[in-house]
């Protein structure tokens, strides 16, 4: 990359950013100074490049060369008959970000279970910052991530979610984030908390979707505290527009014997990079890694997972699978680290991938690195087609051959969807899934209802 | 008319010539077991009626009911009436038996033109099968295949011939490498589905499953060839004799 395309793309953000400045020079000295520190070390690090190692697979070019402002508003245009086809059924709350910013009128929270709180953070930030100020930015990693540094630069808004001690939520809250068809190329960074008290327990949905075709660059960071015992899954949907460029990172924060999920659905956007990064700070933790990658045309999924055993007892388990057709680019990194003190460490990790055209392609890395001397870690990656005698004995019993296909790549998809607990969810995602696989693919020769699992008889 | 009317059939496989002319007439109701040793073309002549790739017919006409099968899609064979029940049954992970079975079944309905049928019809059917063939209830829930022993996979296969209730039925080896309990409950599955207006070709290595079921018509193929027909008395021959007198009559020619 020109050091003249760069400093345009810098040259915008730099505008963006003295903006913000101004409209937040109201706001708490700490979270001004938090904001002042990350512009300065993205400015200092600037885009990665393929030579950092952990981008090696992935040109952001493509989001370094183009100039984007902030997007402003757009929710008043917009109405909860927009939002339709992306609502789940069931949710206990609902909070709508048009183009980065809280939609108070399509979002639904009331009433909320005892013991939980949701809303907007910039609701947040301006009734209670001090409240914020011992977690918001203190998980995220500023110093490995240029896209986190942007994220904290230009943090304003985004979910906030905080669960009592011992508070078991049963269903679903909702963070859904729109897109809708602006003139020129907007960026958004929403930023999210999610405080998961001692014993908790709850279910959260963070969900990117675009209205229109308009291009986006939409780089969010999620920070995620679980505290000790809690029980908390965080399932990532991603699926914008064919033109967007999506960068998203989760840094989970989990004490002793928590137990956290992170699912992640990719499925739109033209440049995708998901980052999940646990930290297993206490002993006995326990960390689900969970994802699904379904490509097509030119698109560019990549999935970054940084897992960080730093105490003893401790499980994380990593399954990614991957469909990729067209000219699609997938990348599953599985970056394990496992600290002197982090011995019984059990860090296991897979990842599938089913490649349904010859110029699809995928980077498959595991990356572990190992400090403690008592430990279990295996990683394994697989690479292939669609089995055709399985095909062909699906075939043989009446089932037409798109059917067949269907099914047999909707059992691959569901070895991922079907580690989804909660039920809403998994409902949720099983239907978008079904709406994406590849096209050519999707169709419904079995009579079969969208919404049913394979295993609904048993 | 005949269910199915093979006339004159040469296939090859990866170039090779393995059927040689087959002439092979089934009405309905027919048992016929086809008889023969390793190589001889038994599991190629399965393979072509039910139309898997790879096997390339270089001359012969195959009528199933009256229509051109060789024209046919694997999933229109089906749906028109033709089972064939696997020699090594494919694993399908992540699709349940039941469900696999039902849209199978829902397949063949529509292709037929009758309403699907849901999840509460198909249970009650799928149980009364399964207890045909001596399965375990939890088999509707597993994967189709998926870690099941070459029993149970061999049953399994015959479950779903009893869902689907074909017109006809090939069962390639499906007796090879079961002990005897096992073949008698594959047996007696079979058995129980014998109508007059459905018919069976068993492709076999071994007699013994023709003590269990027995044949109308026994043929014996050597070398791409049906060398020898008759009834069942025929097959006992062989078990008496091996198929060492076939080869050598092949060796006098």
């Amino acid at each position: 990359m020109s050091t003249v395309t760069e400093a345009t793309g810098l040259g915008s953000y730099l505008e963006a950013f003295s903006e913000m400045r101004q409209r937040t020079s109201h706001q708490p000295e700490w979270l001004r100074t938090l904001r002042e520190d990350a512009f300065g070390q993205f400015c200092d690090i600037g885009f990665p490049t393929l030579k950092d190692e952990a981008w090696r697979f992935t040109s952001v070019a493509p989001i370094a060369r183009e100039s984007f402002s902030l997007a402003e508003g757009g929710a008043a245009e917009l109405t909860l008959e927009d939002l339709k086809p992306f609502l789940i059924a069931d949710a206990a709350c609902r909070l709508v970000f048009v183009n980065g910013r809280f939609a108070a009128e399509l979002s639904d929270c009331e009433p909320l279970p005892a013991g939980v709180e949701a809303g907007s953070l910039a609701a947040e930030i301006g009734s209670n910052p001090a409240a914020l100020k011992s977690s918001l930015g203190r998980h995220l990693d500023l110093g490995t991530d240029p896209f986190c540094s942007l994220n904290t630069a230009f943090l304003e808004d985004g979910g906030y979610v905080r669960i009592a001690k011992g508070t078991v939520l049963a269903s679903p809250i909702h963070l859904l984030f729109v897109s809708t068809d602006l003139d020129s190329p907007v960026m958004a960074h929403p930023r999210n908390l999610i405080l998961a008290g001692p014993n908790s327990q709850a279910d959260v949905v963070e969900e990117h979707v675009s209205l229109g075709d308009a291009k986006l660059f939409s780089n969010t960071a999620t920070e995620l505290v679980a505290e000790e015992n809690a029980v908390i899954a965080h399932h990532m949907i991603e699926r914008e527009n064919r033109t967007s460029f999506h960068i998203s990172t989760l840094q989970m924060h989990q004490e002793r014997n928590s137990n956290v999920s992170s699912h992640s659905v990719l499925i739109g956007g033209a440049l995708v990079r998901n980052n999940v990064h646990p930290v297993l700070a206490g002993e006995g933790g326990a960390c689900l890694i969970n994802g699904l990658f379904l490509g097509d045309d030119s698109q560019h999924l990549d999935n970054y997972m940084l897992v960080d055993h730093a105490s003893p007892h401790c499980a994380s388990h990593q399954f990614y699978n991957g469909i990729l057709g067209g000219k699609s680019h997938g990348v599953f990194h599985g970056r394990i680290i496992v600290r002197k003190d982090a011995q019984q460490t059990d860090a296991k990790q897979t990842n599938r991938n089913l490649l349904l055209s010859d110029d699809a392609q995928i980077d498959t890395k595991p990356q572990l690195e190992i400090y403690a001397d008592d430990v279990k870690c295996t990683h394994g990656a697989t690479i292939g087609q669609l089995d055709e005698n399985a095909l062909y004995y699906l075939r043989s019993r009446g089932i037409d051959e798109t059917s067949a296909r269907e099914l047999l790549l909707f059992a691959f998809a569901g070895e991922c969807t079907g580690r989804i607990r909660s039920t809403p969810i998994r409902e949720h995602v099983e239907r978008i899934v079904r709406q994406s696989l590849p096209e050519g693919m999707t169709s419904d020769g079995t009579g079969e209802g969208a919404e049913r699992r394979w295993e609904e008889i048993g | 008319m005949s269910l199915l009317e093979v006339r004159d059939l040469h296939a090859n496989v990866d170039g090779k010539e393995i059927l040689k002319g087959i002439d092979l007439v089934v009405n309905p109701g027919e048992i016929h077991s086809i008889m023969g040793p390793n190589g001889s073309g038994k599991s190629t002549l399965a393979a072509v009626l039910a139309r898997r790739e790879g096997y390339e017919v270089t001359k012969g006409e195959v009528l199933f009911r009256g229509k051109d099968l060789l024209e046919m899609k694997p999933e229109d064979v089906a749906c028109e009436g033709l089972f064939l029940a696997f020699q090594y049954p494919v694993e399908v992970p992540g699709i349940s038996n039941a469900y696999f079975l039902r849209a199978a079944l829902n397949a063949q309905r529509k292709y037929r033109g009758e309403d699907p049928l849901d999840a509460i019809d198909f249970l009650p059917v799928l149980k009364e099968k399964m207890k045909l063939l001596e399965m375990e209830e939890q088999f509707q829930s597993r994967s189709v295949n998926e870690g099941f022993s070459g029993g149970e996979k061999k049953r399994n296969e015959i479950v779903q011939m009893a869902v689907l209730e074909p017109t006809l039925a090939v069962l390639d080896e499906t007796d090879s490498g079961l002990d005897i309990d096992a073949l008698r409950v594959v047996a007696n599955g079979v058995n129980a589905m014998r109508r007059e207006d459905r018919s069976m070709i068993l492709v076999t290595h071994y007699q013994r499953l023709l003590d269990y079921i027995v044949p109308d018509y026994v043929h014996v193929l050597a070398n791409g060839r049906i060398v020898k027909s008759g009834g069942p008395e025929l097959a006992l021959e062989l078990e008496r004799e091996g198929y060492g007198w076939v080869e050598e009559a092949l060796a006098a020619k």
